[in-house]
């Protein structure tokens, strides 16, 4: 499950050279985030997961993928708070949580 | 060298041209008089002497639009069109430049509406000249033909990834026919090999294409892109001079003179109508007059620095031309005198004669009073309709 992960190295380009020919650049190449606008976050409860994978399938930004620990994580820099892994899914294993709080 | 002669259209030289050049895509909506060029081609690949990917699409818009596509993943592509076809390309002949897409295309220059017209003038190319496609401007078949070939290995050169219009006068060179050289298909490989970028969507090197450019970098892209645009002036007289040697024809660059050395008269014209002038040219210098002419074969880039040589010393010019820009006077003019405005010594005269337009017949006669209104020293119209 790759996915683009946020790079804090990009250097904008300092002069003509340094640009690319055309329109084209390595892709997943994400310098900024983008979740600015998510009023509930959705938190996995681990142990409630049963690693379907529904969550993965749905999300329409796919910004849930594996752990290094082996169960699922959200990416919270895109994660919009659609809701829909919570509302998809059979375990009741995510709950949207107000932001802010 | 295995070379056949034939005797072809303009647009059937276009054809041929394109089939041994190896498109990968082919899409094109017919609009006369470009017809019978996708005419030509489609049976080509219905009969597999053309192995391409022919796109039947519903508009000229998604035809450039198909082939910045199929530019995007490194196919050589070729598309075709003319008069309101061009202009309904507009907004992706932007993107095709920007994205530094190198499609080839062929106009069959042609008038615009209204009055609704079939027929030959300059006006669609030329109200186009600032989208960053390389314009040129051929004269007869076998230029048309050797210029599709040149095309490819101008707009594919590395230094420039350009997109670039081959024009052609609409039925005056389109549908009139020539014998035509035409190169065996192994010297064409060897000249042109197939073409080559990293500015393409591949699995093993992920790219995003066509991306935003806020302003902070924005300008910085057009800029390369007028940078490459003014490179392509050297690669143009690189790919005249491989061209030579390869298939024995040669071609002047950005523009060609003729008698321009002692001419105290010069007519600058590009297209078709430098059939007309050459021998009114001739009769003239036969009558002991210096007059002088000079075909402009690219208008973008522009031959800058070649006009003011051609016309350097001369008492009068004349700028003949097939397009107007209502309100002040025609492009190639106004192109011609920004010129001549870096050179120390202006010709005295300068006259702007707009004809052809809706395909109005220019004779030699027209040529001829052209000529004896460049040596009056009245001050007339600025500009003159003939």
């Amino acid at each position: 499950m790759n996915h683009p992960i946020r790079q804090n190295s990009f250097k904008p380009p300092k002069d003509l050279a340094e640009y690319p020919v055309g329109t084209a650049f390595p892709s997943g190449h994400l310098v900024e985030t983008n979740a600015s606008w998510r009023s509930h976050r959705p938190i996995i409860d681990a142990l409630r997961c049963s690693k379907c994978l529904i969550c993965w399938l749905l999300c329409p930004d796919g910004v849930i993928h594996s752990s290094k620990q082996g169960g699922l994580e959200i990416d919270y820099d895109y994660c919009k708070g659609c809701g829909i892994c919570a509302r998809e899914c059979r375990q009741k294993a995510v709950t949207m949580e107000k932001e802010g709080l | 060298m295995l070379e056949q002669k034939a005797f072809l259209s303009g647009n059937e030289a276009v054809a041929a041209a394109v089939r041994l050049a190896r498109p990968h895509v082919i899409a094109a909506y017919p609009i006369t008089p470009q017809t019978t060029v996708i005419e030509r081609l489609a049976e080509m690949v219905e009969e597999q002497s053309l192995k391409a990917e022919y796109l039947h699409v519903e508009s000229e818009h998604s035809a450039l639009s198909a082939c910045i596509g199929a530019s995007a993943v490194g196919a050589r592509t070729f598309t075709a069109s003319s008069s309101q076809g061009l202009l309904y390309m507009a907004e992706c002949l932007h993107y095709a430049s920007g994205g530094r897409f190198p499609v080839v295309m062929m106009n069959a220059n042609r008038s615009l509406a209204l009055p609704w017209n079939i027929y030959g003038d300059q006006r669609d190319s030329l109200s186009l000249l600032d989208c960053g496609w390389i314009q040129a401007y051929a004269e007869d078949a076998q230029e048309s033909f050797d210029l599709i070939i040149q095309a490819y290995a101008i707009a594919e050169h590395p230094d420039v990834l350009t997109p670039m219009m081959i024009n052609l006068d609409g039925f005056v060179i389109t549908h009139t026919y020539e014998l035509v050289s035409l190169p065996a298909q192994q010297d064409v490989d060897a000249f042109l090999p197939p073409f080559q970028t990293t500015n393409k969507m591949d699995l093993d090197h992920p790219m995003s294409l066509g991306f935003t450019a806020g302003p902070a970098f924005n300008q910085s892209f057009k800029q390369l892109q007028h940078l490459a645009m003014m490179a392509a002036v050297t690669v143009i007289d690189e790919v005249e001079a491989r061209f030579r040697q390869f298939f024995g024809r040669h071609y002047p660059g950005l523009l060609e003179t003729m008698h321009c050395n002692d001419a105290e008269f010069i007519l600058v014209t590009l297209g078709s109508v430098a059939g007309t002038v050459r021998p009114v040219i001739e009769k003239l210098r036969s009558l002991g007059e210096r007059v002088g002419f000079v075909r402009i074969r690219y208008m973008r880039p522009f031959p800058d620095a070649e006009i003011r040589k051609a016309l350097a010393g001369s008492k009068a010019v004349g700028v003949l031309e097939k397009d107007i820009s209502f309100g002040f006077e025609g492009t190639v003019f106004t192109n011609v005198n920004s010129a001549l405005m870096r050179t120390k010594v202006v010709p005295p005269r300068l006259r702007n004669f707009i004809g052809g337009l809706g395909g109005k017949d220019i004779a030699a006669a027209d040529i001829e009073q052209i000529f004896e209104r460049m040596k009056s020293t009245d001050d007339g119209e600025s500009v003159e309709f003939i």
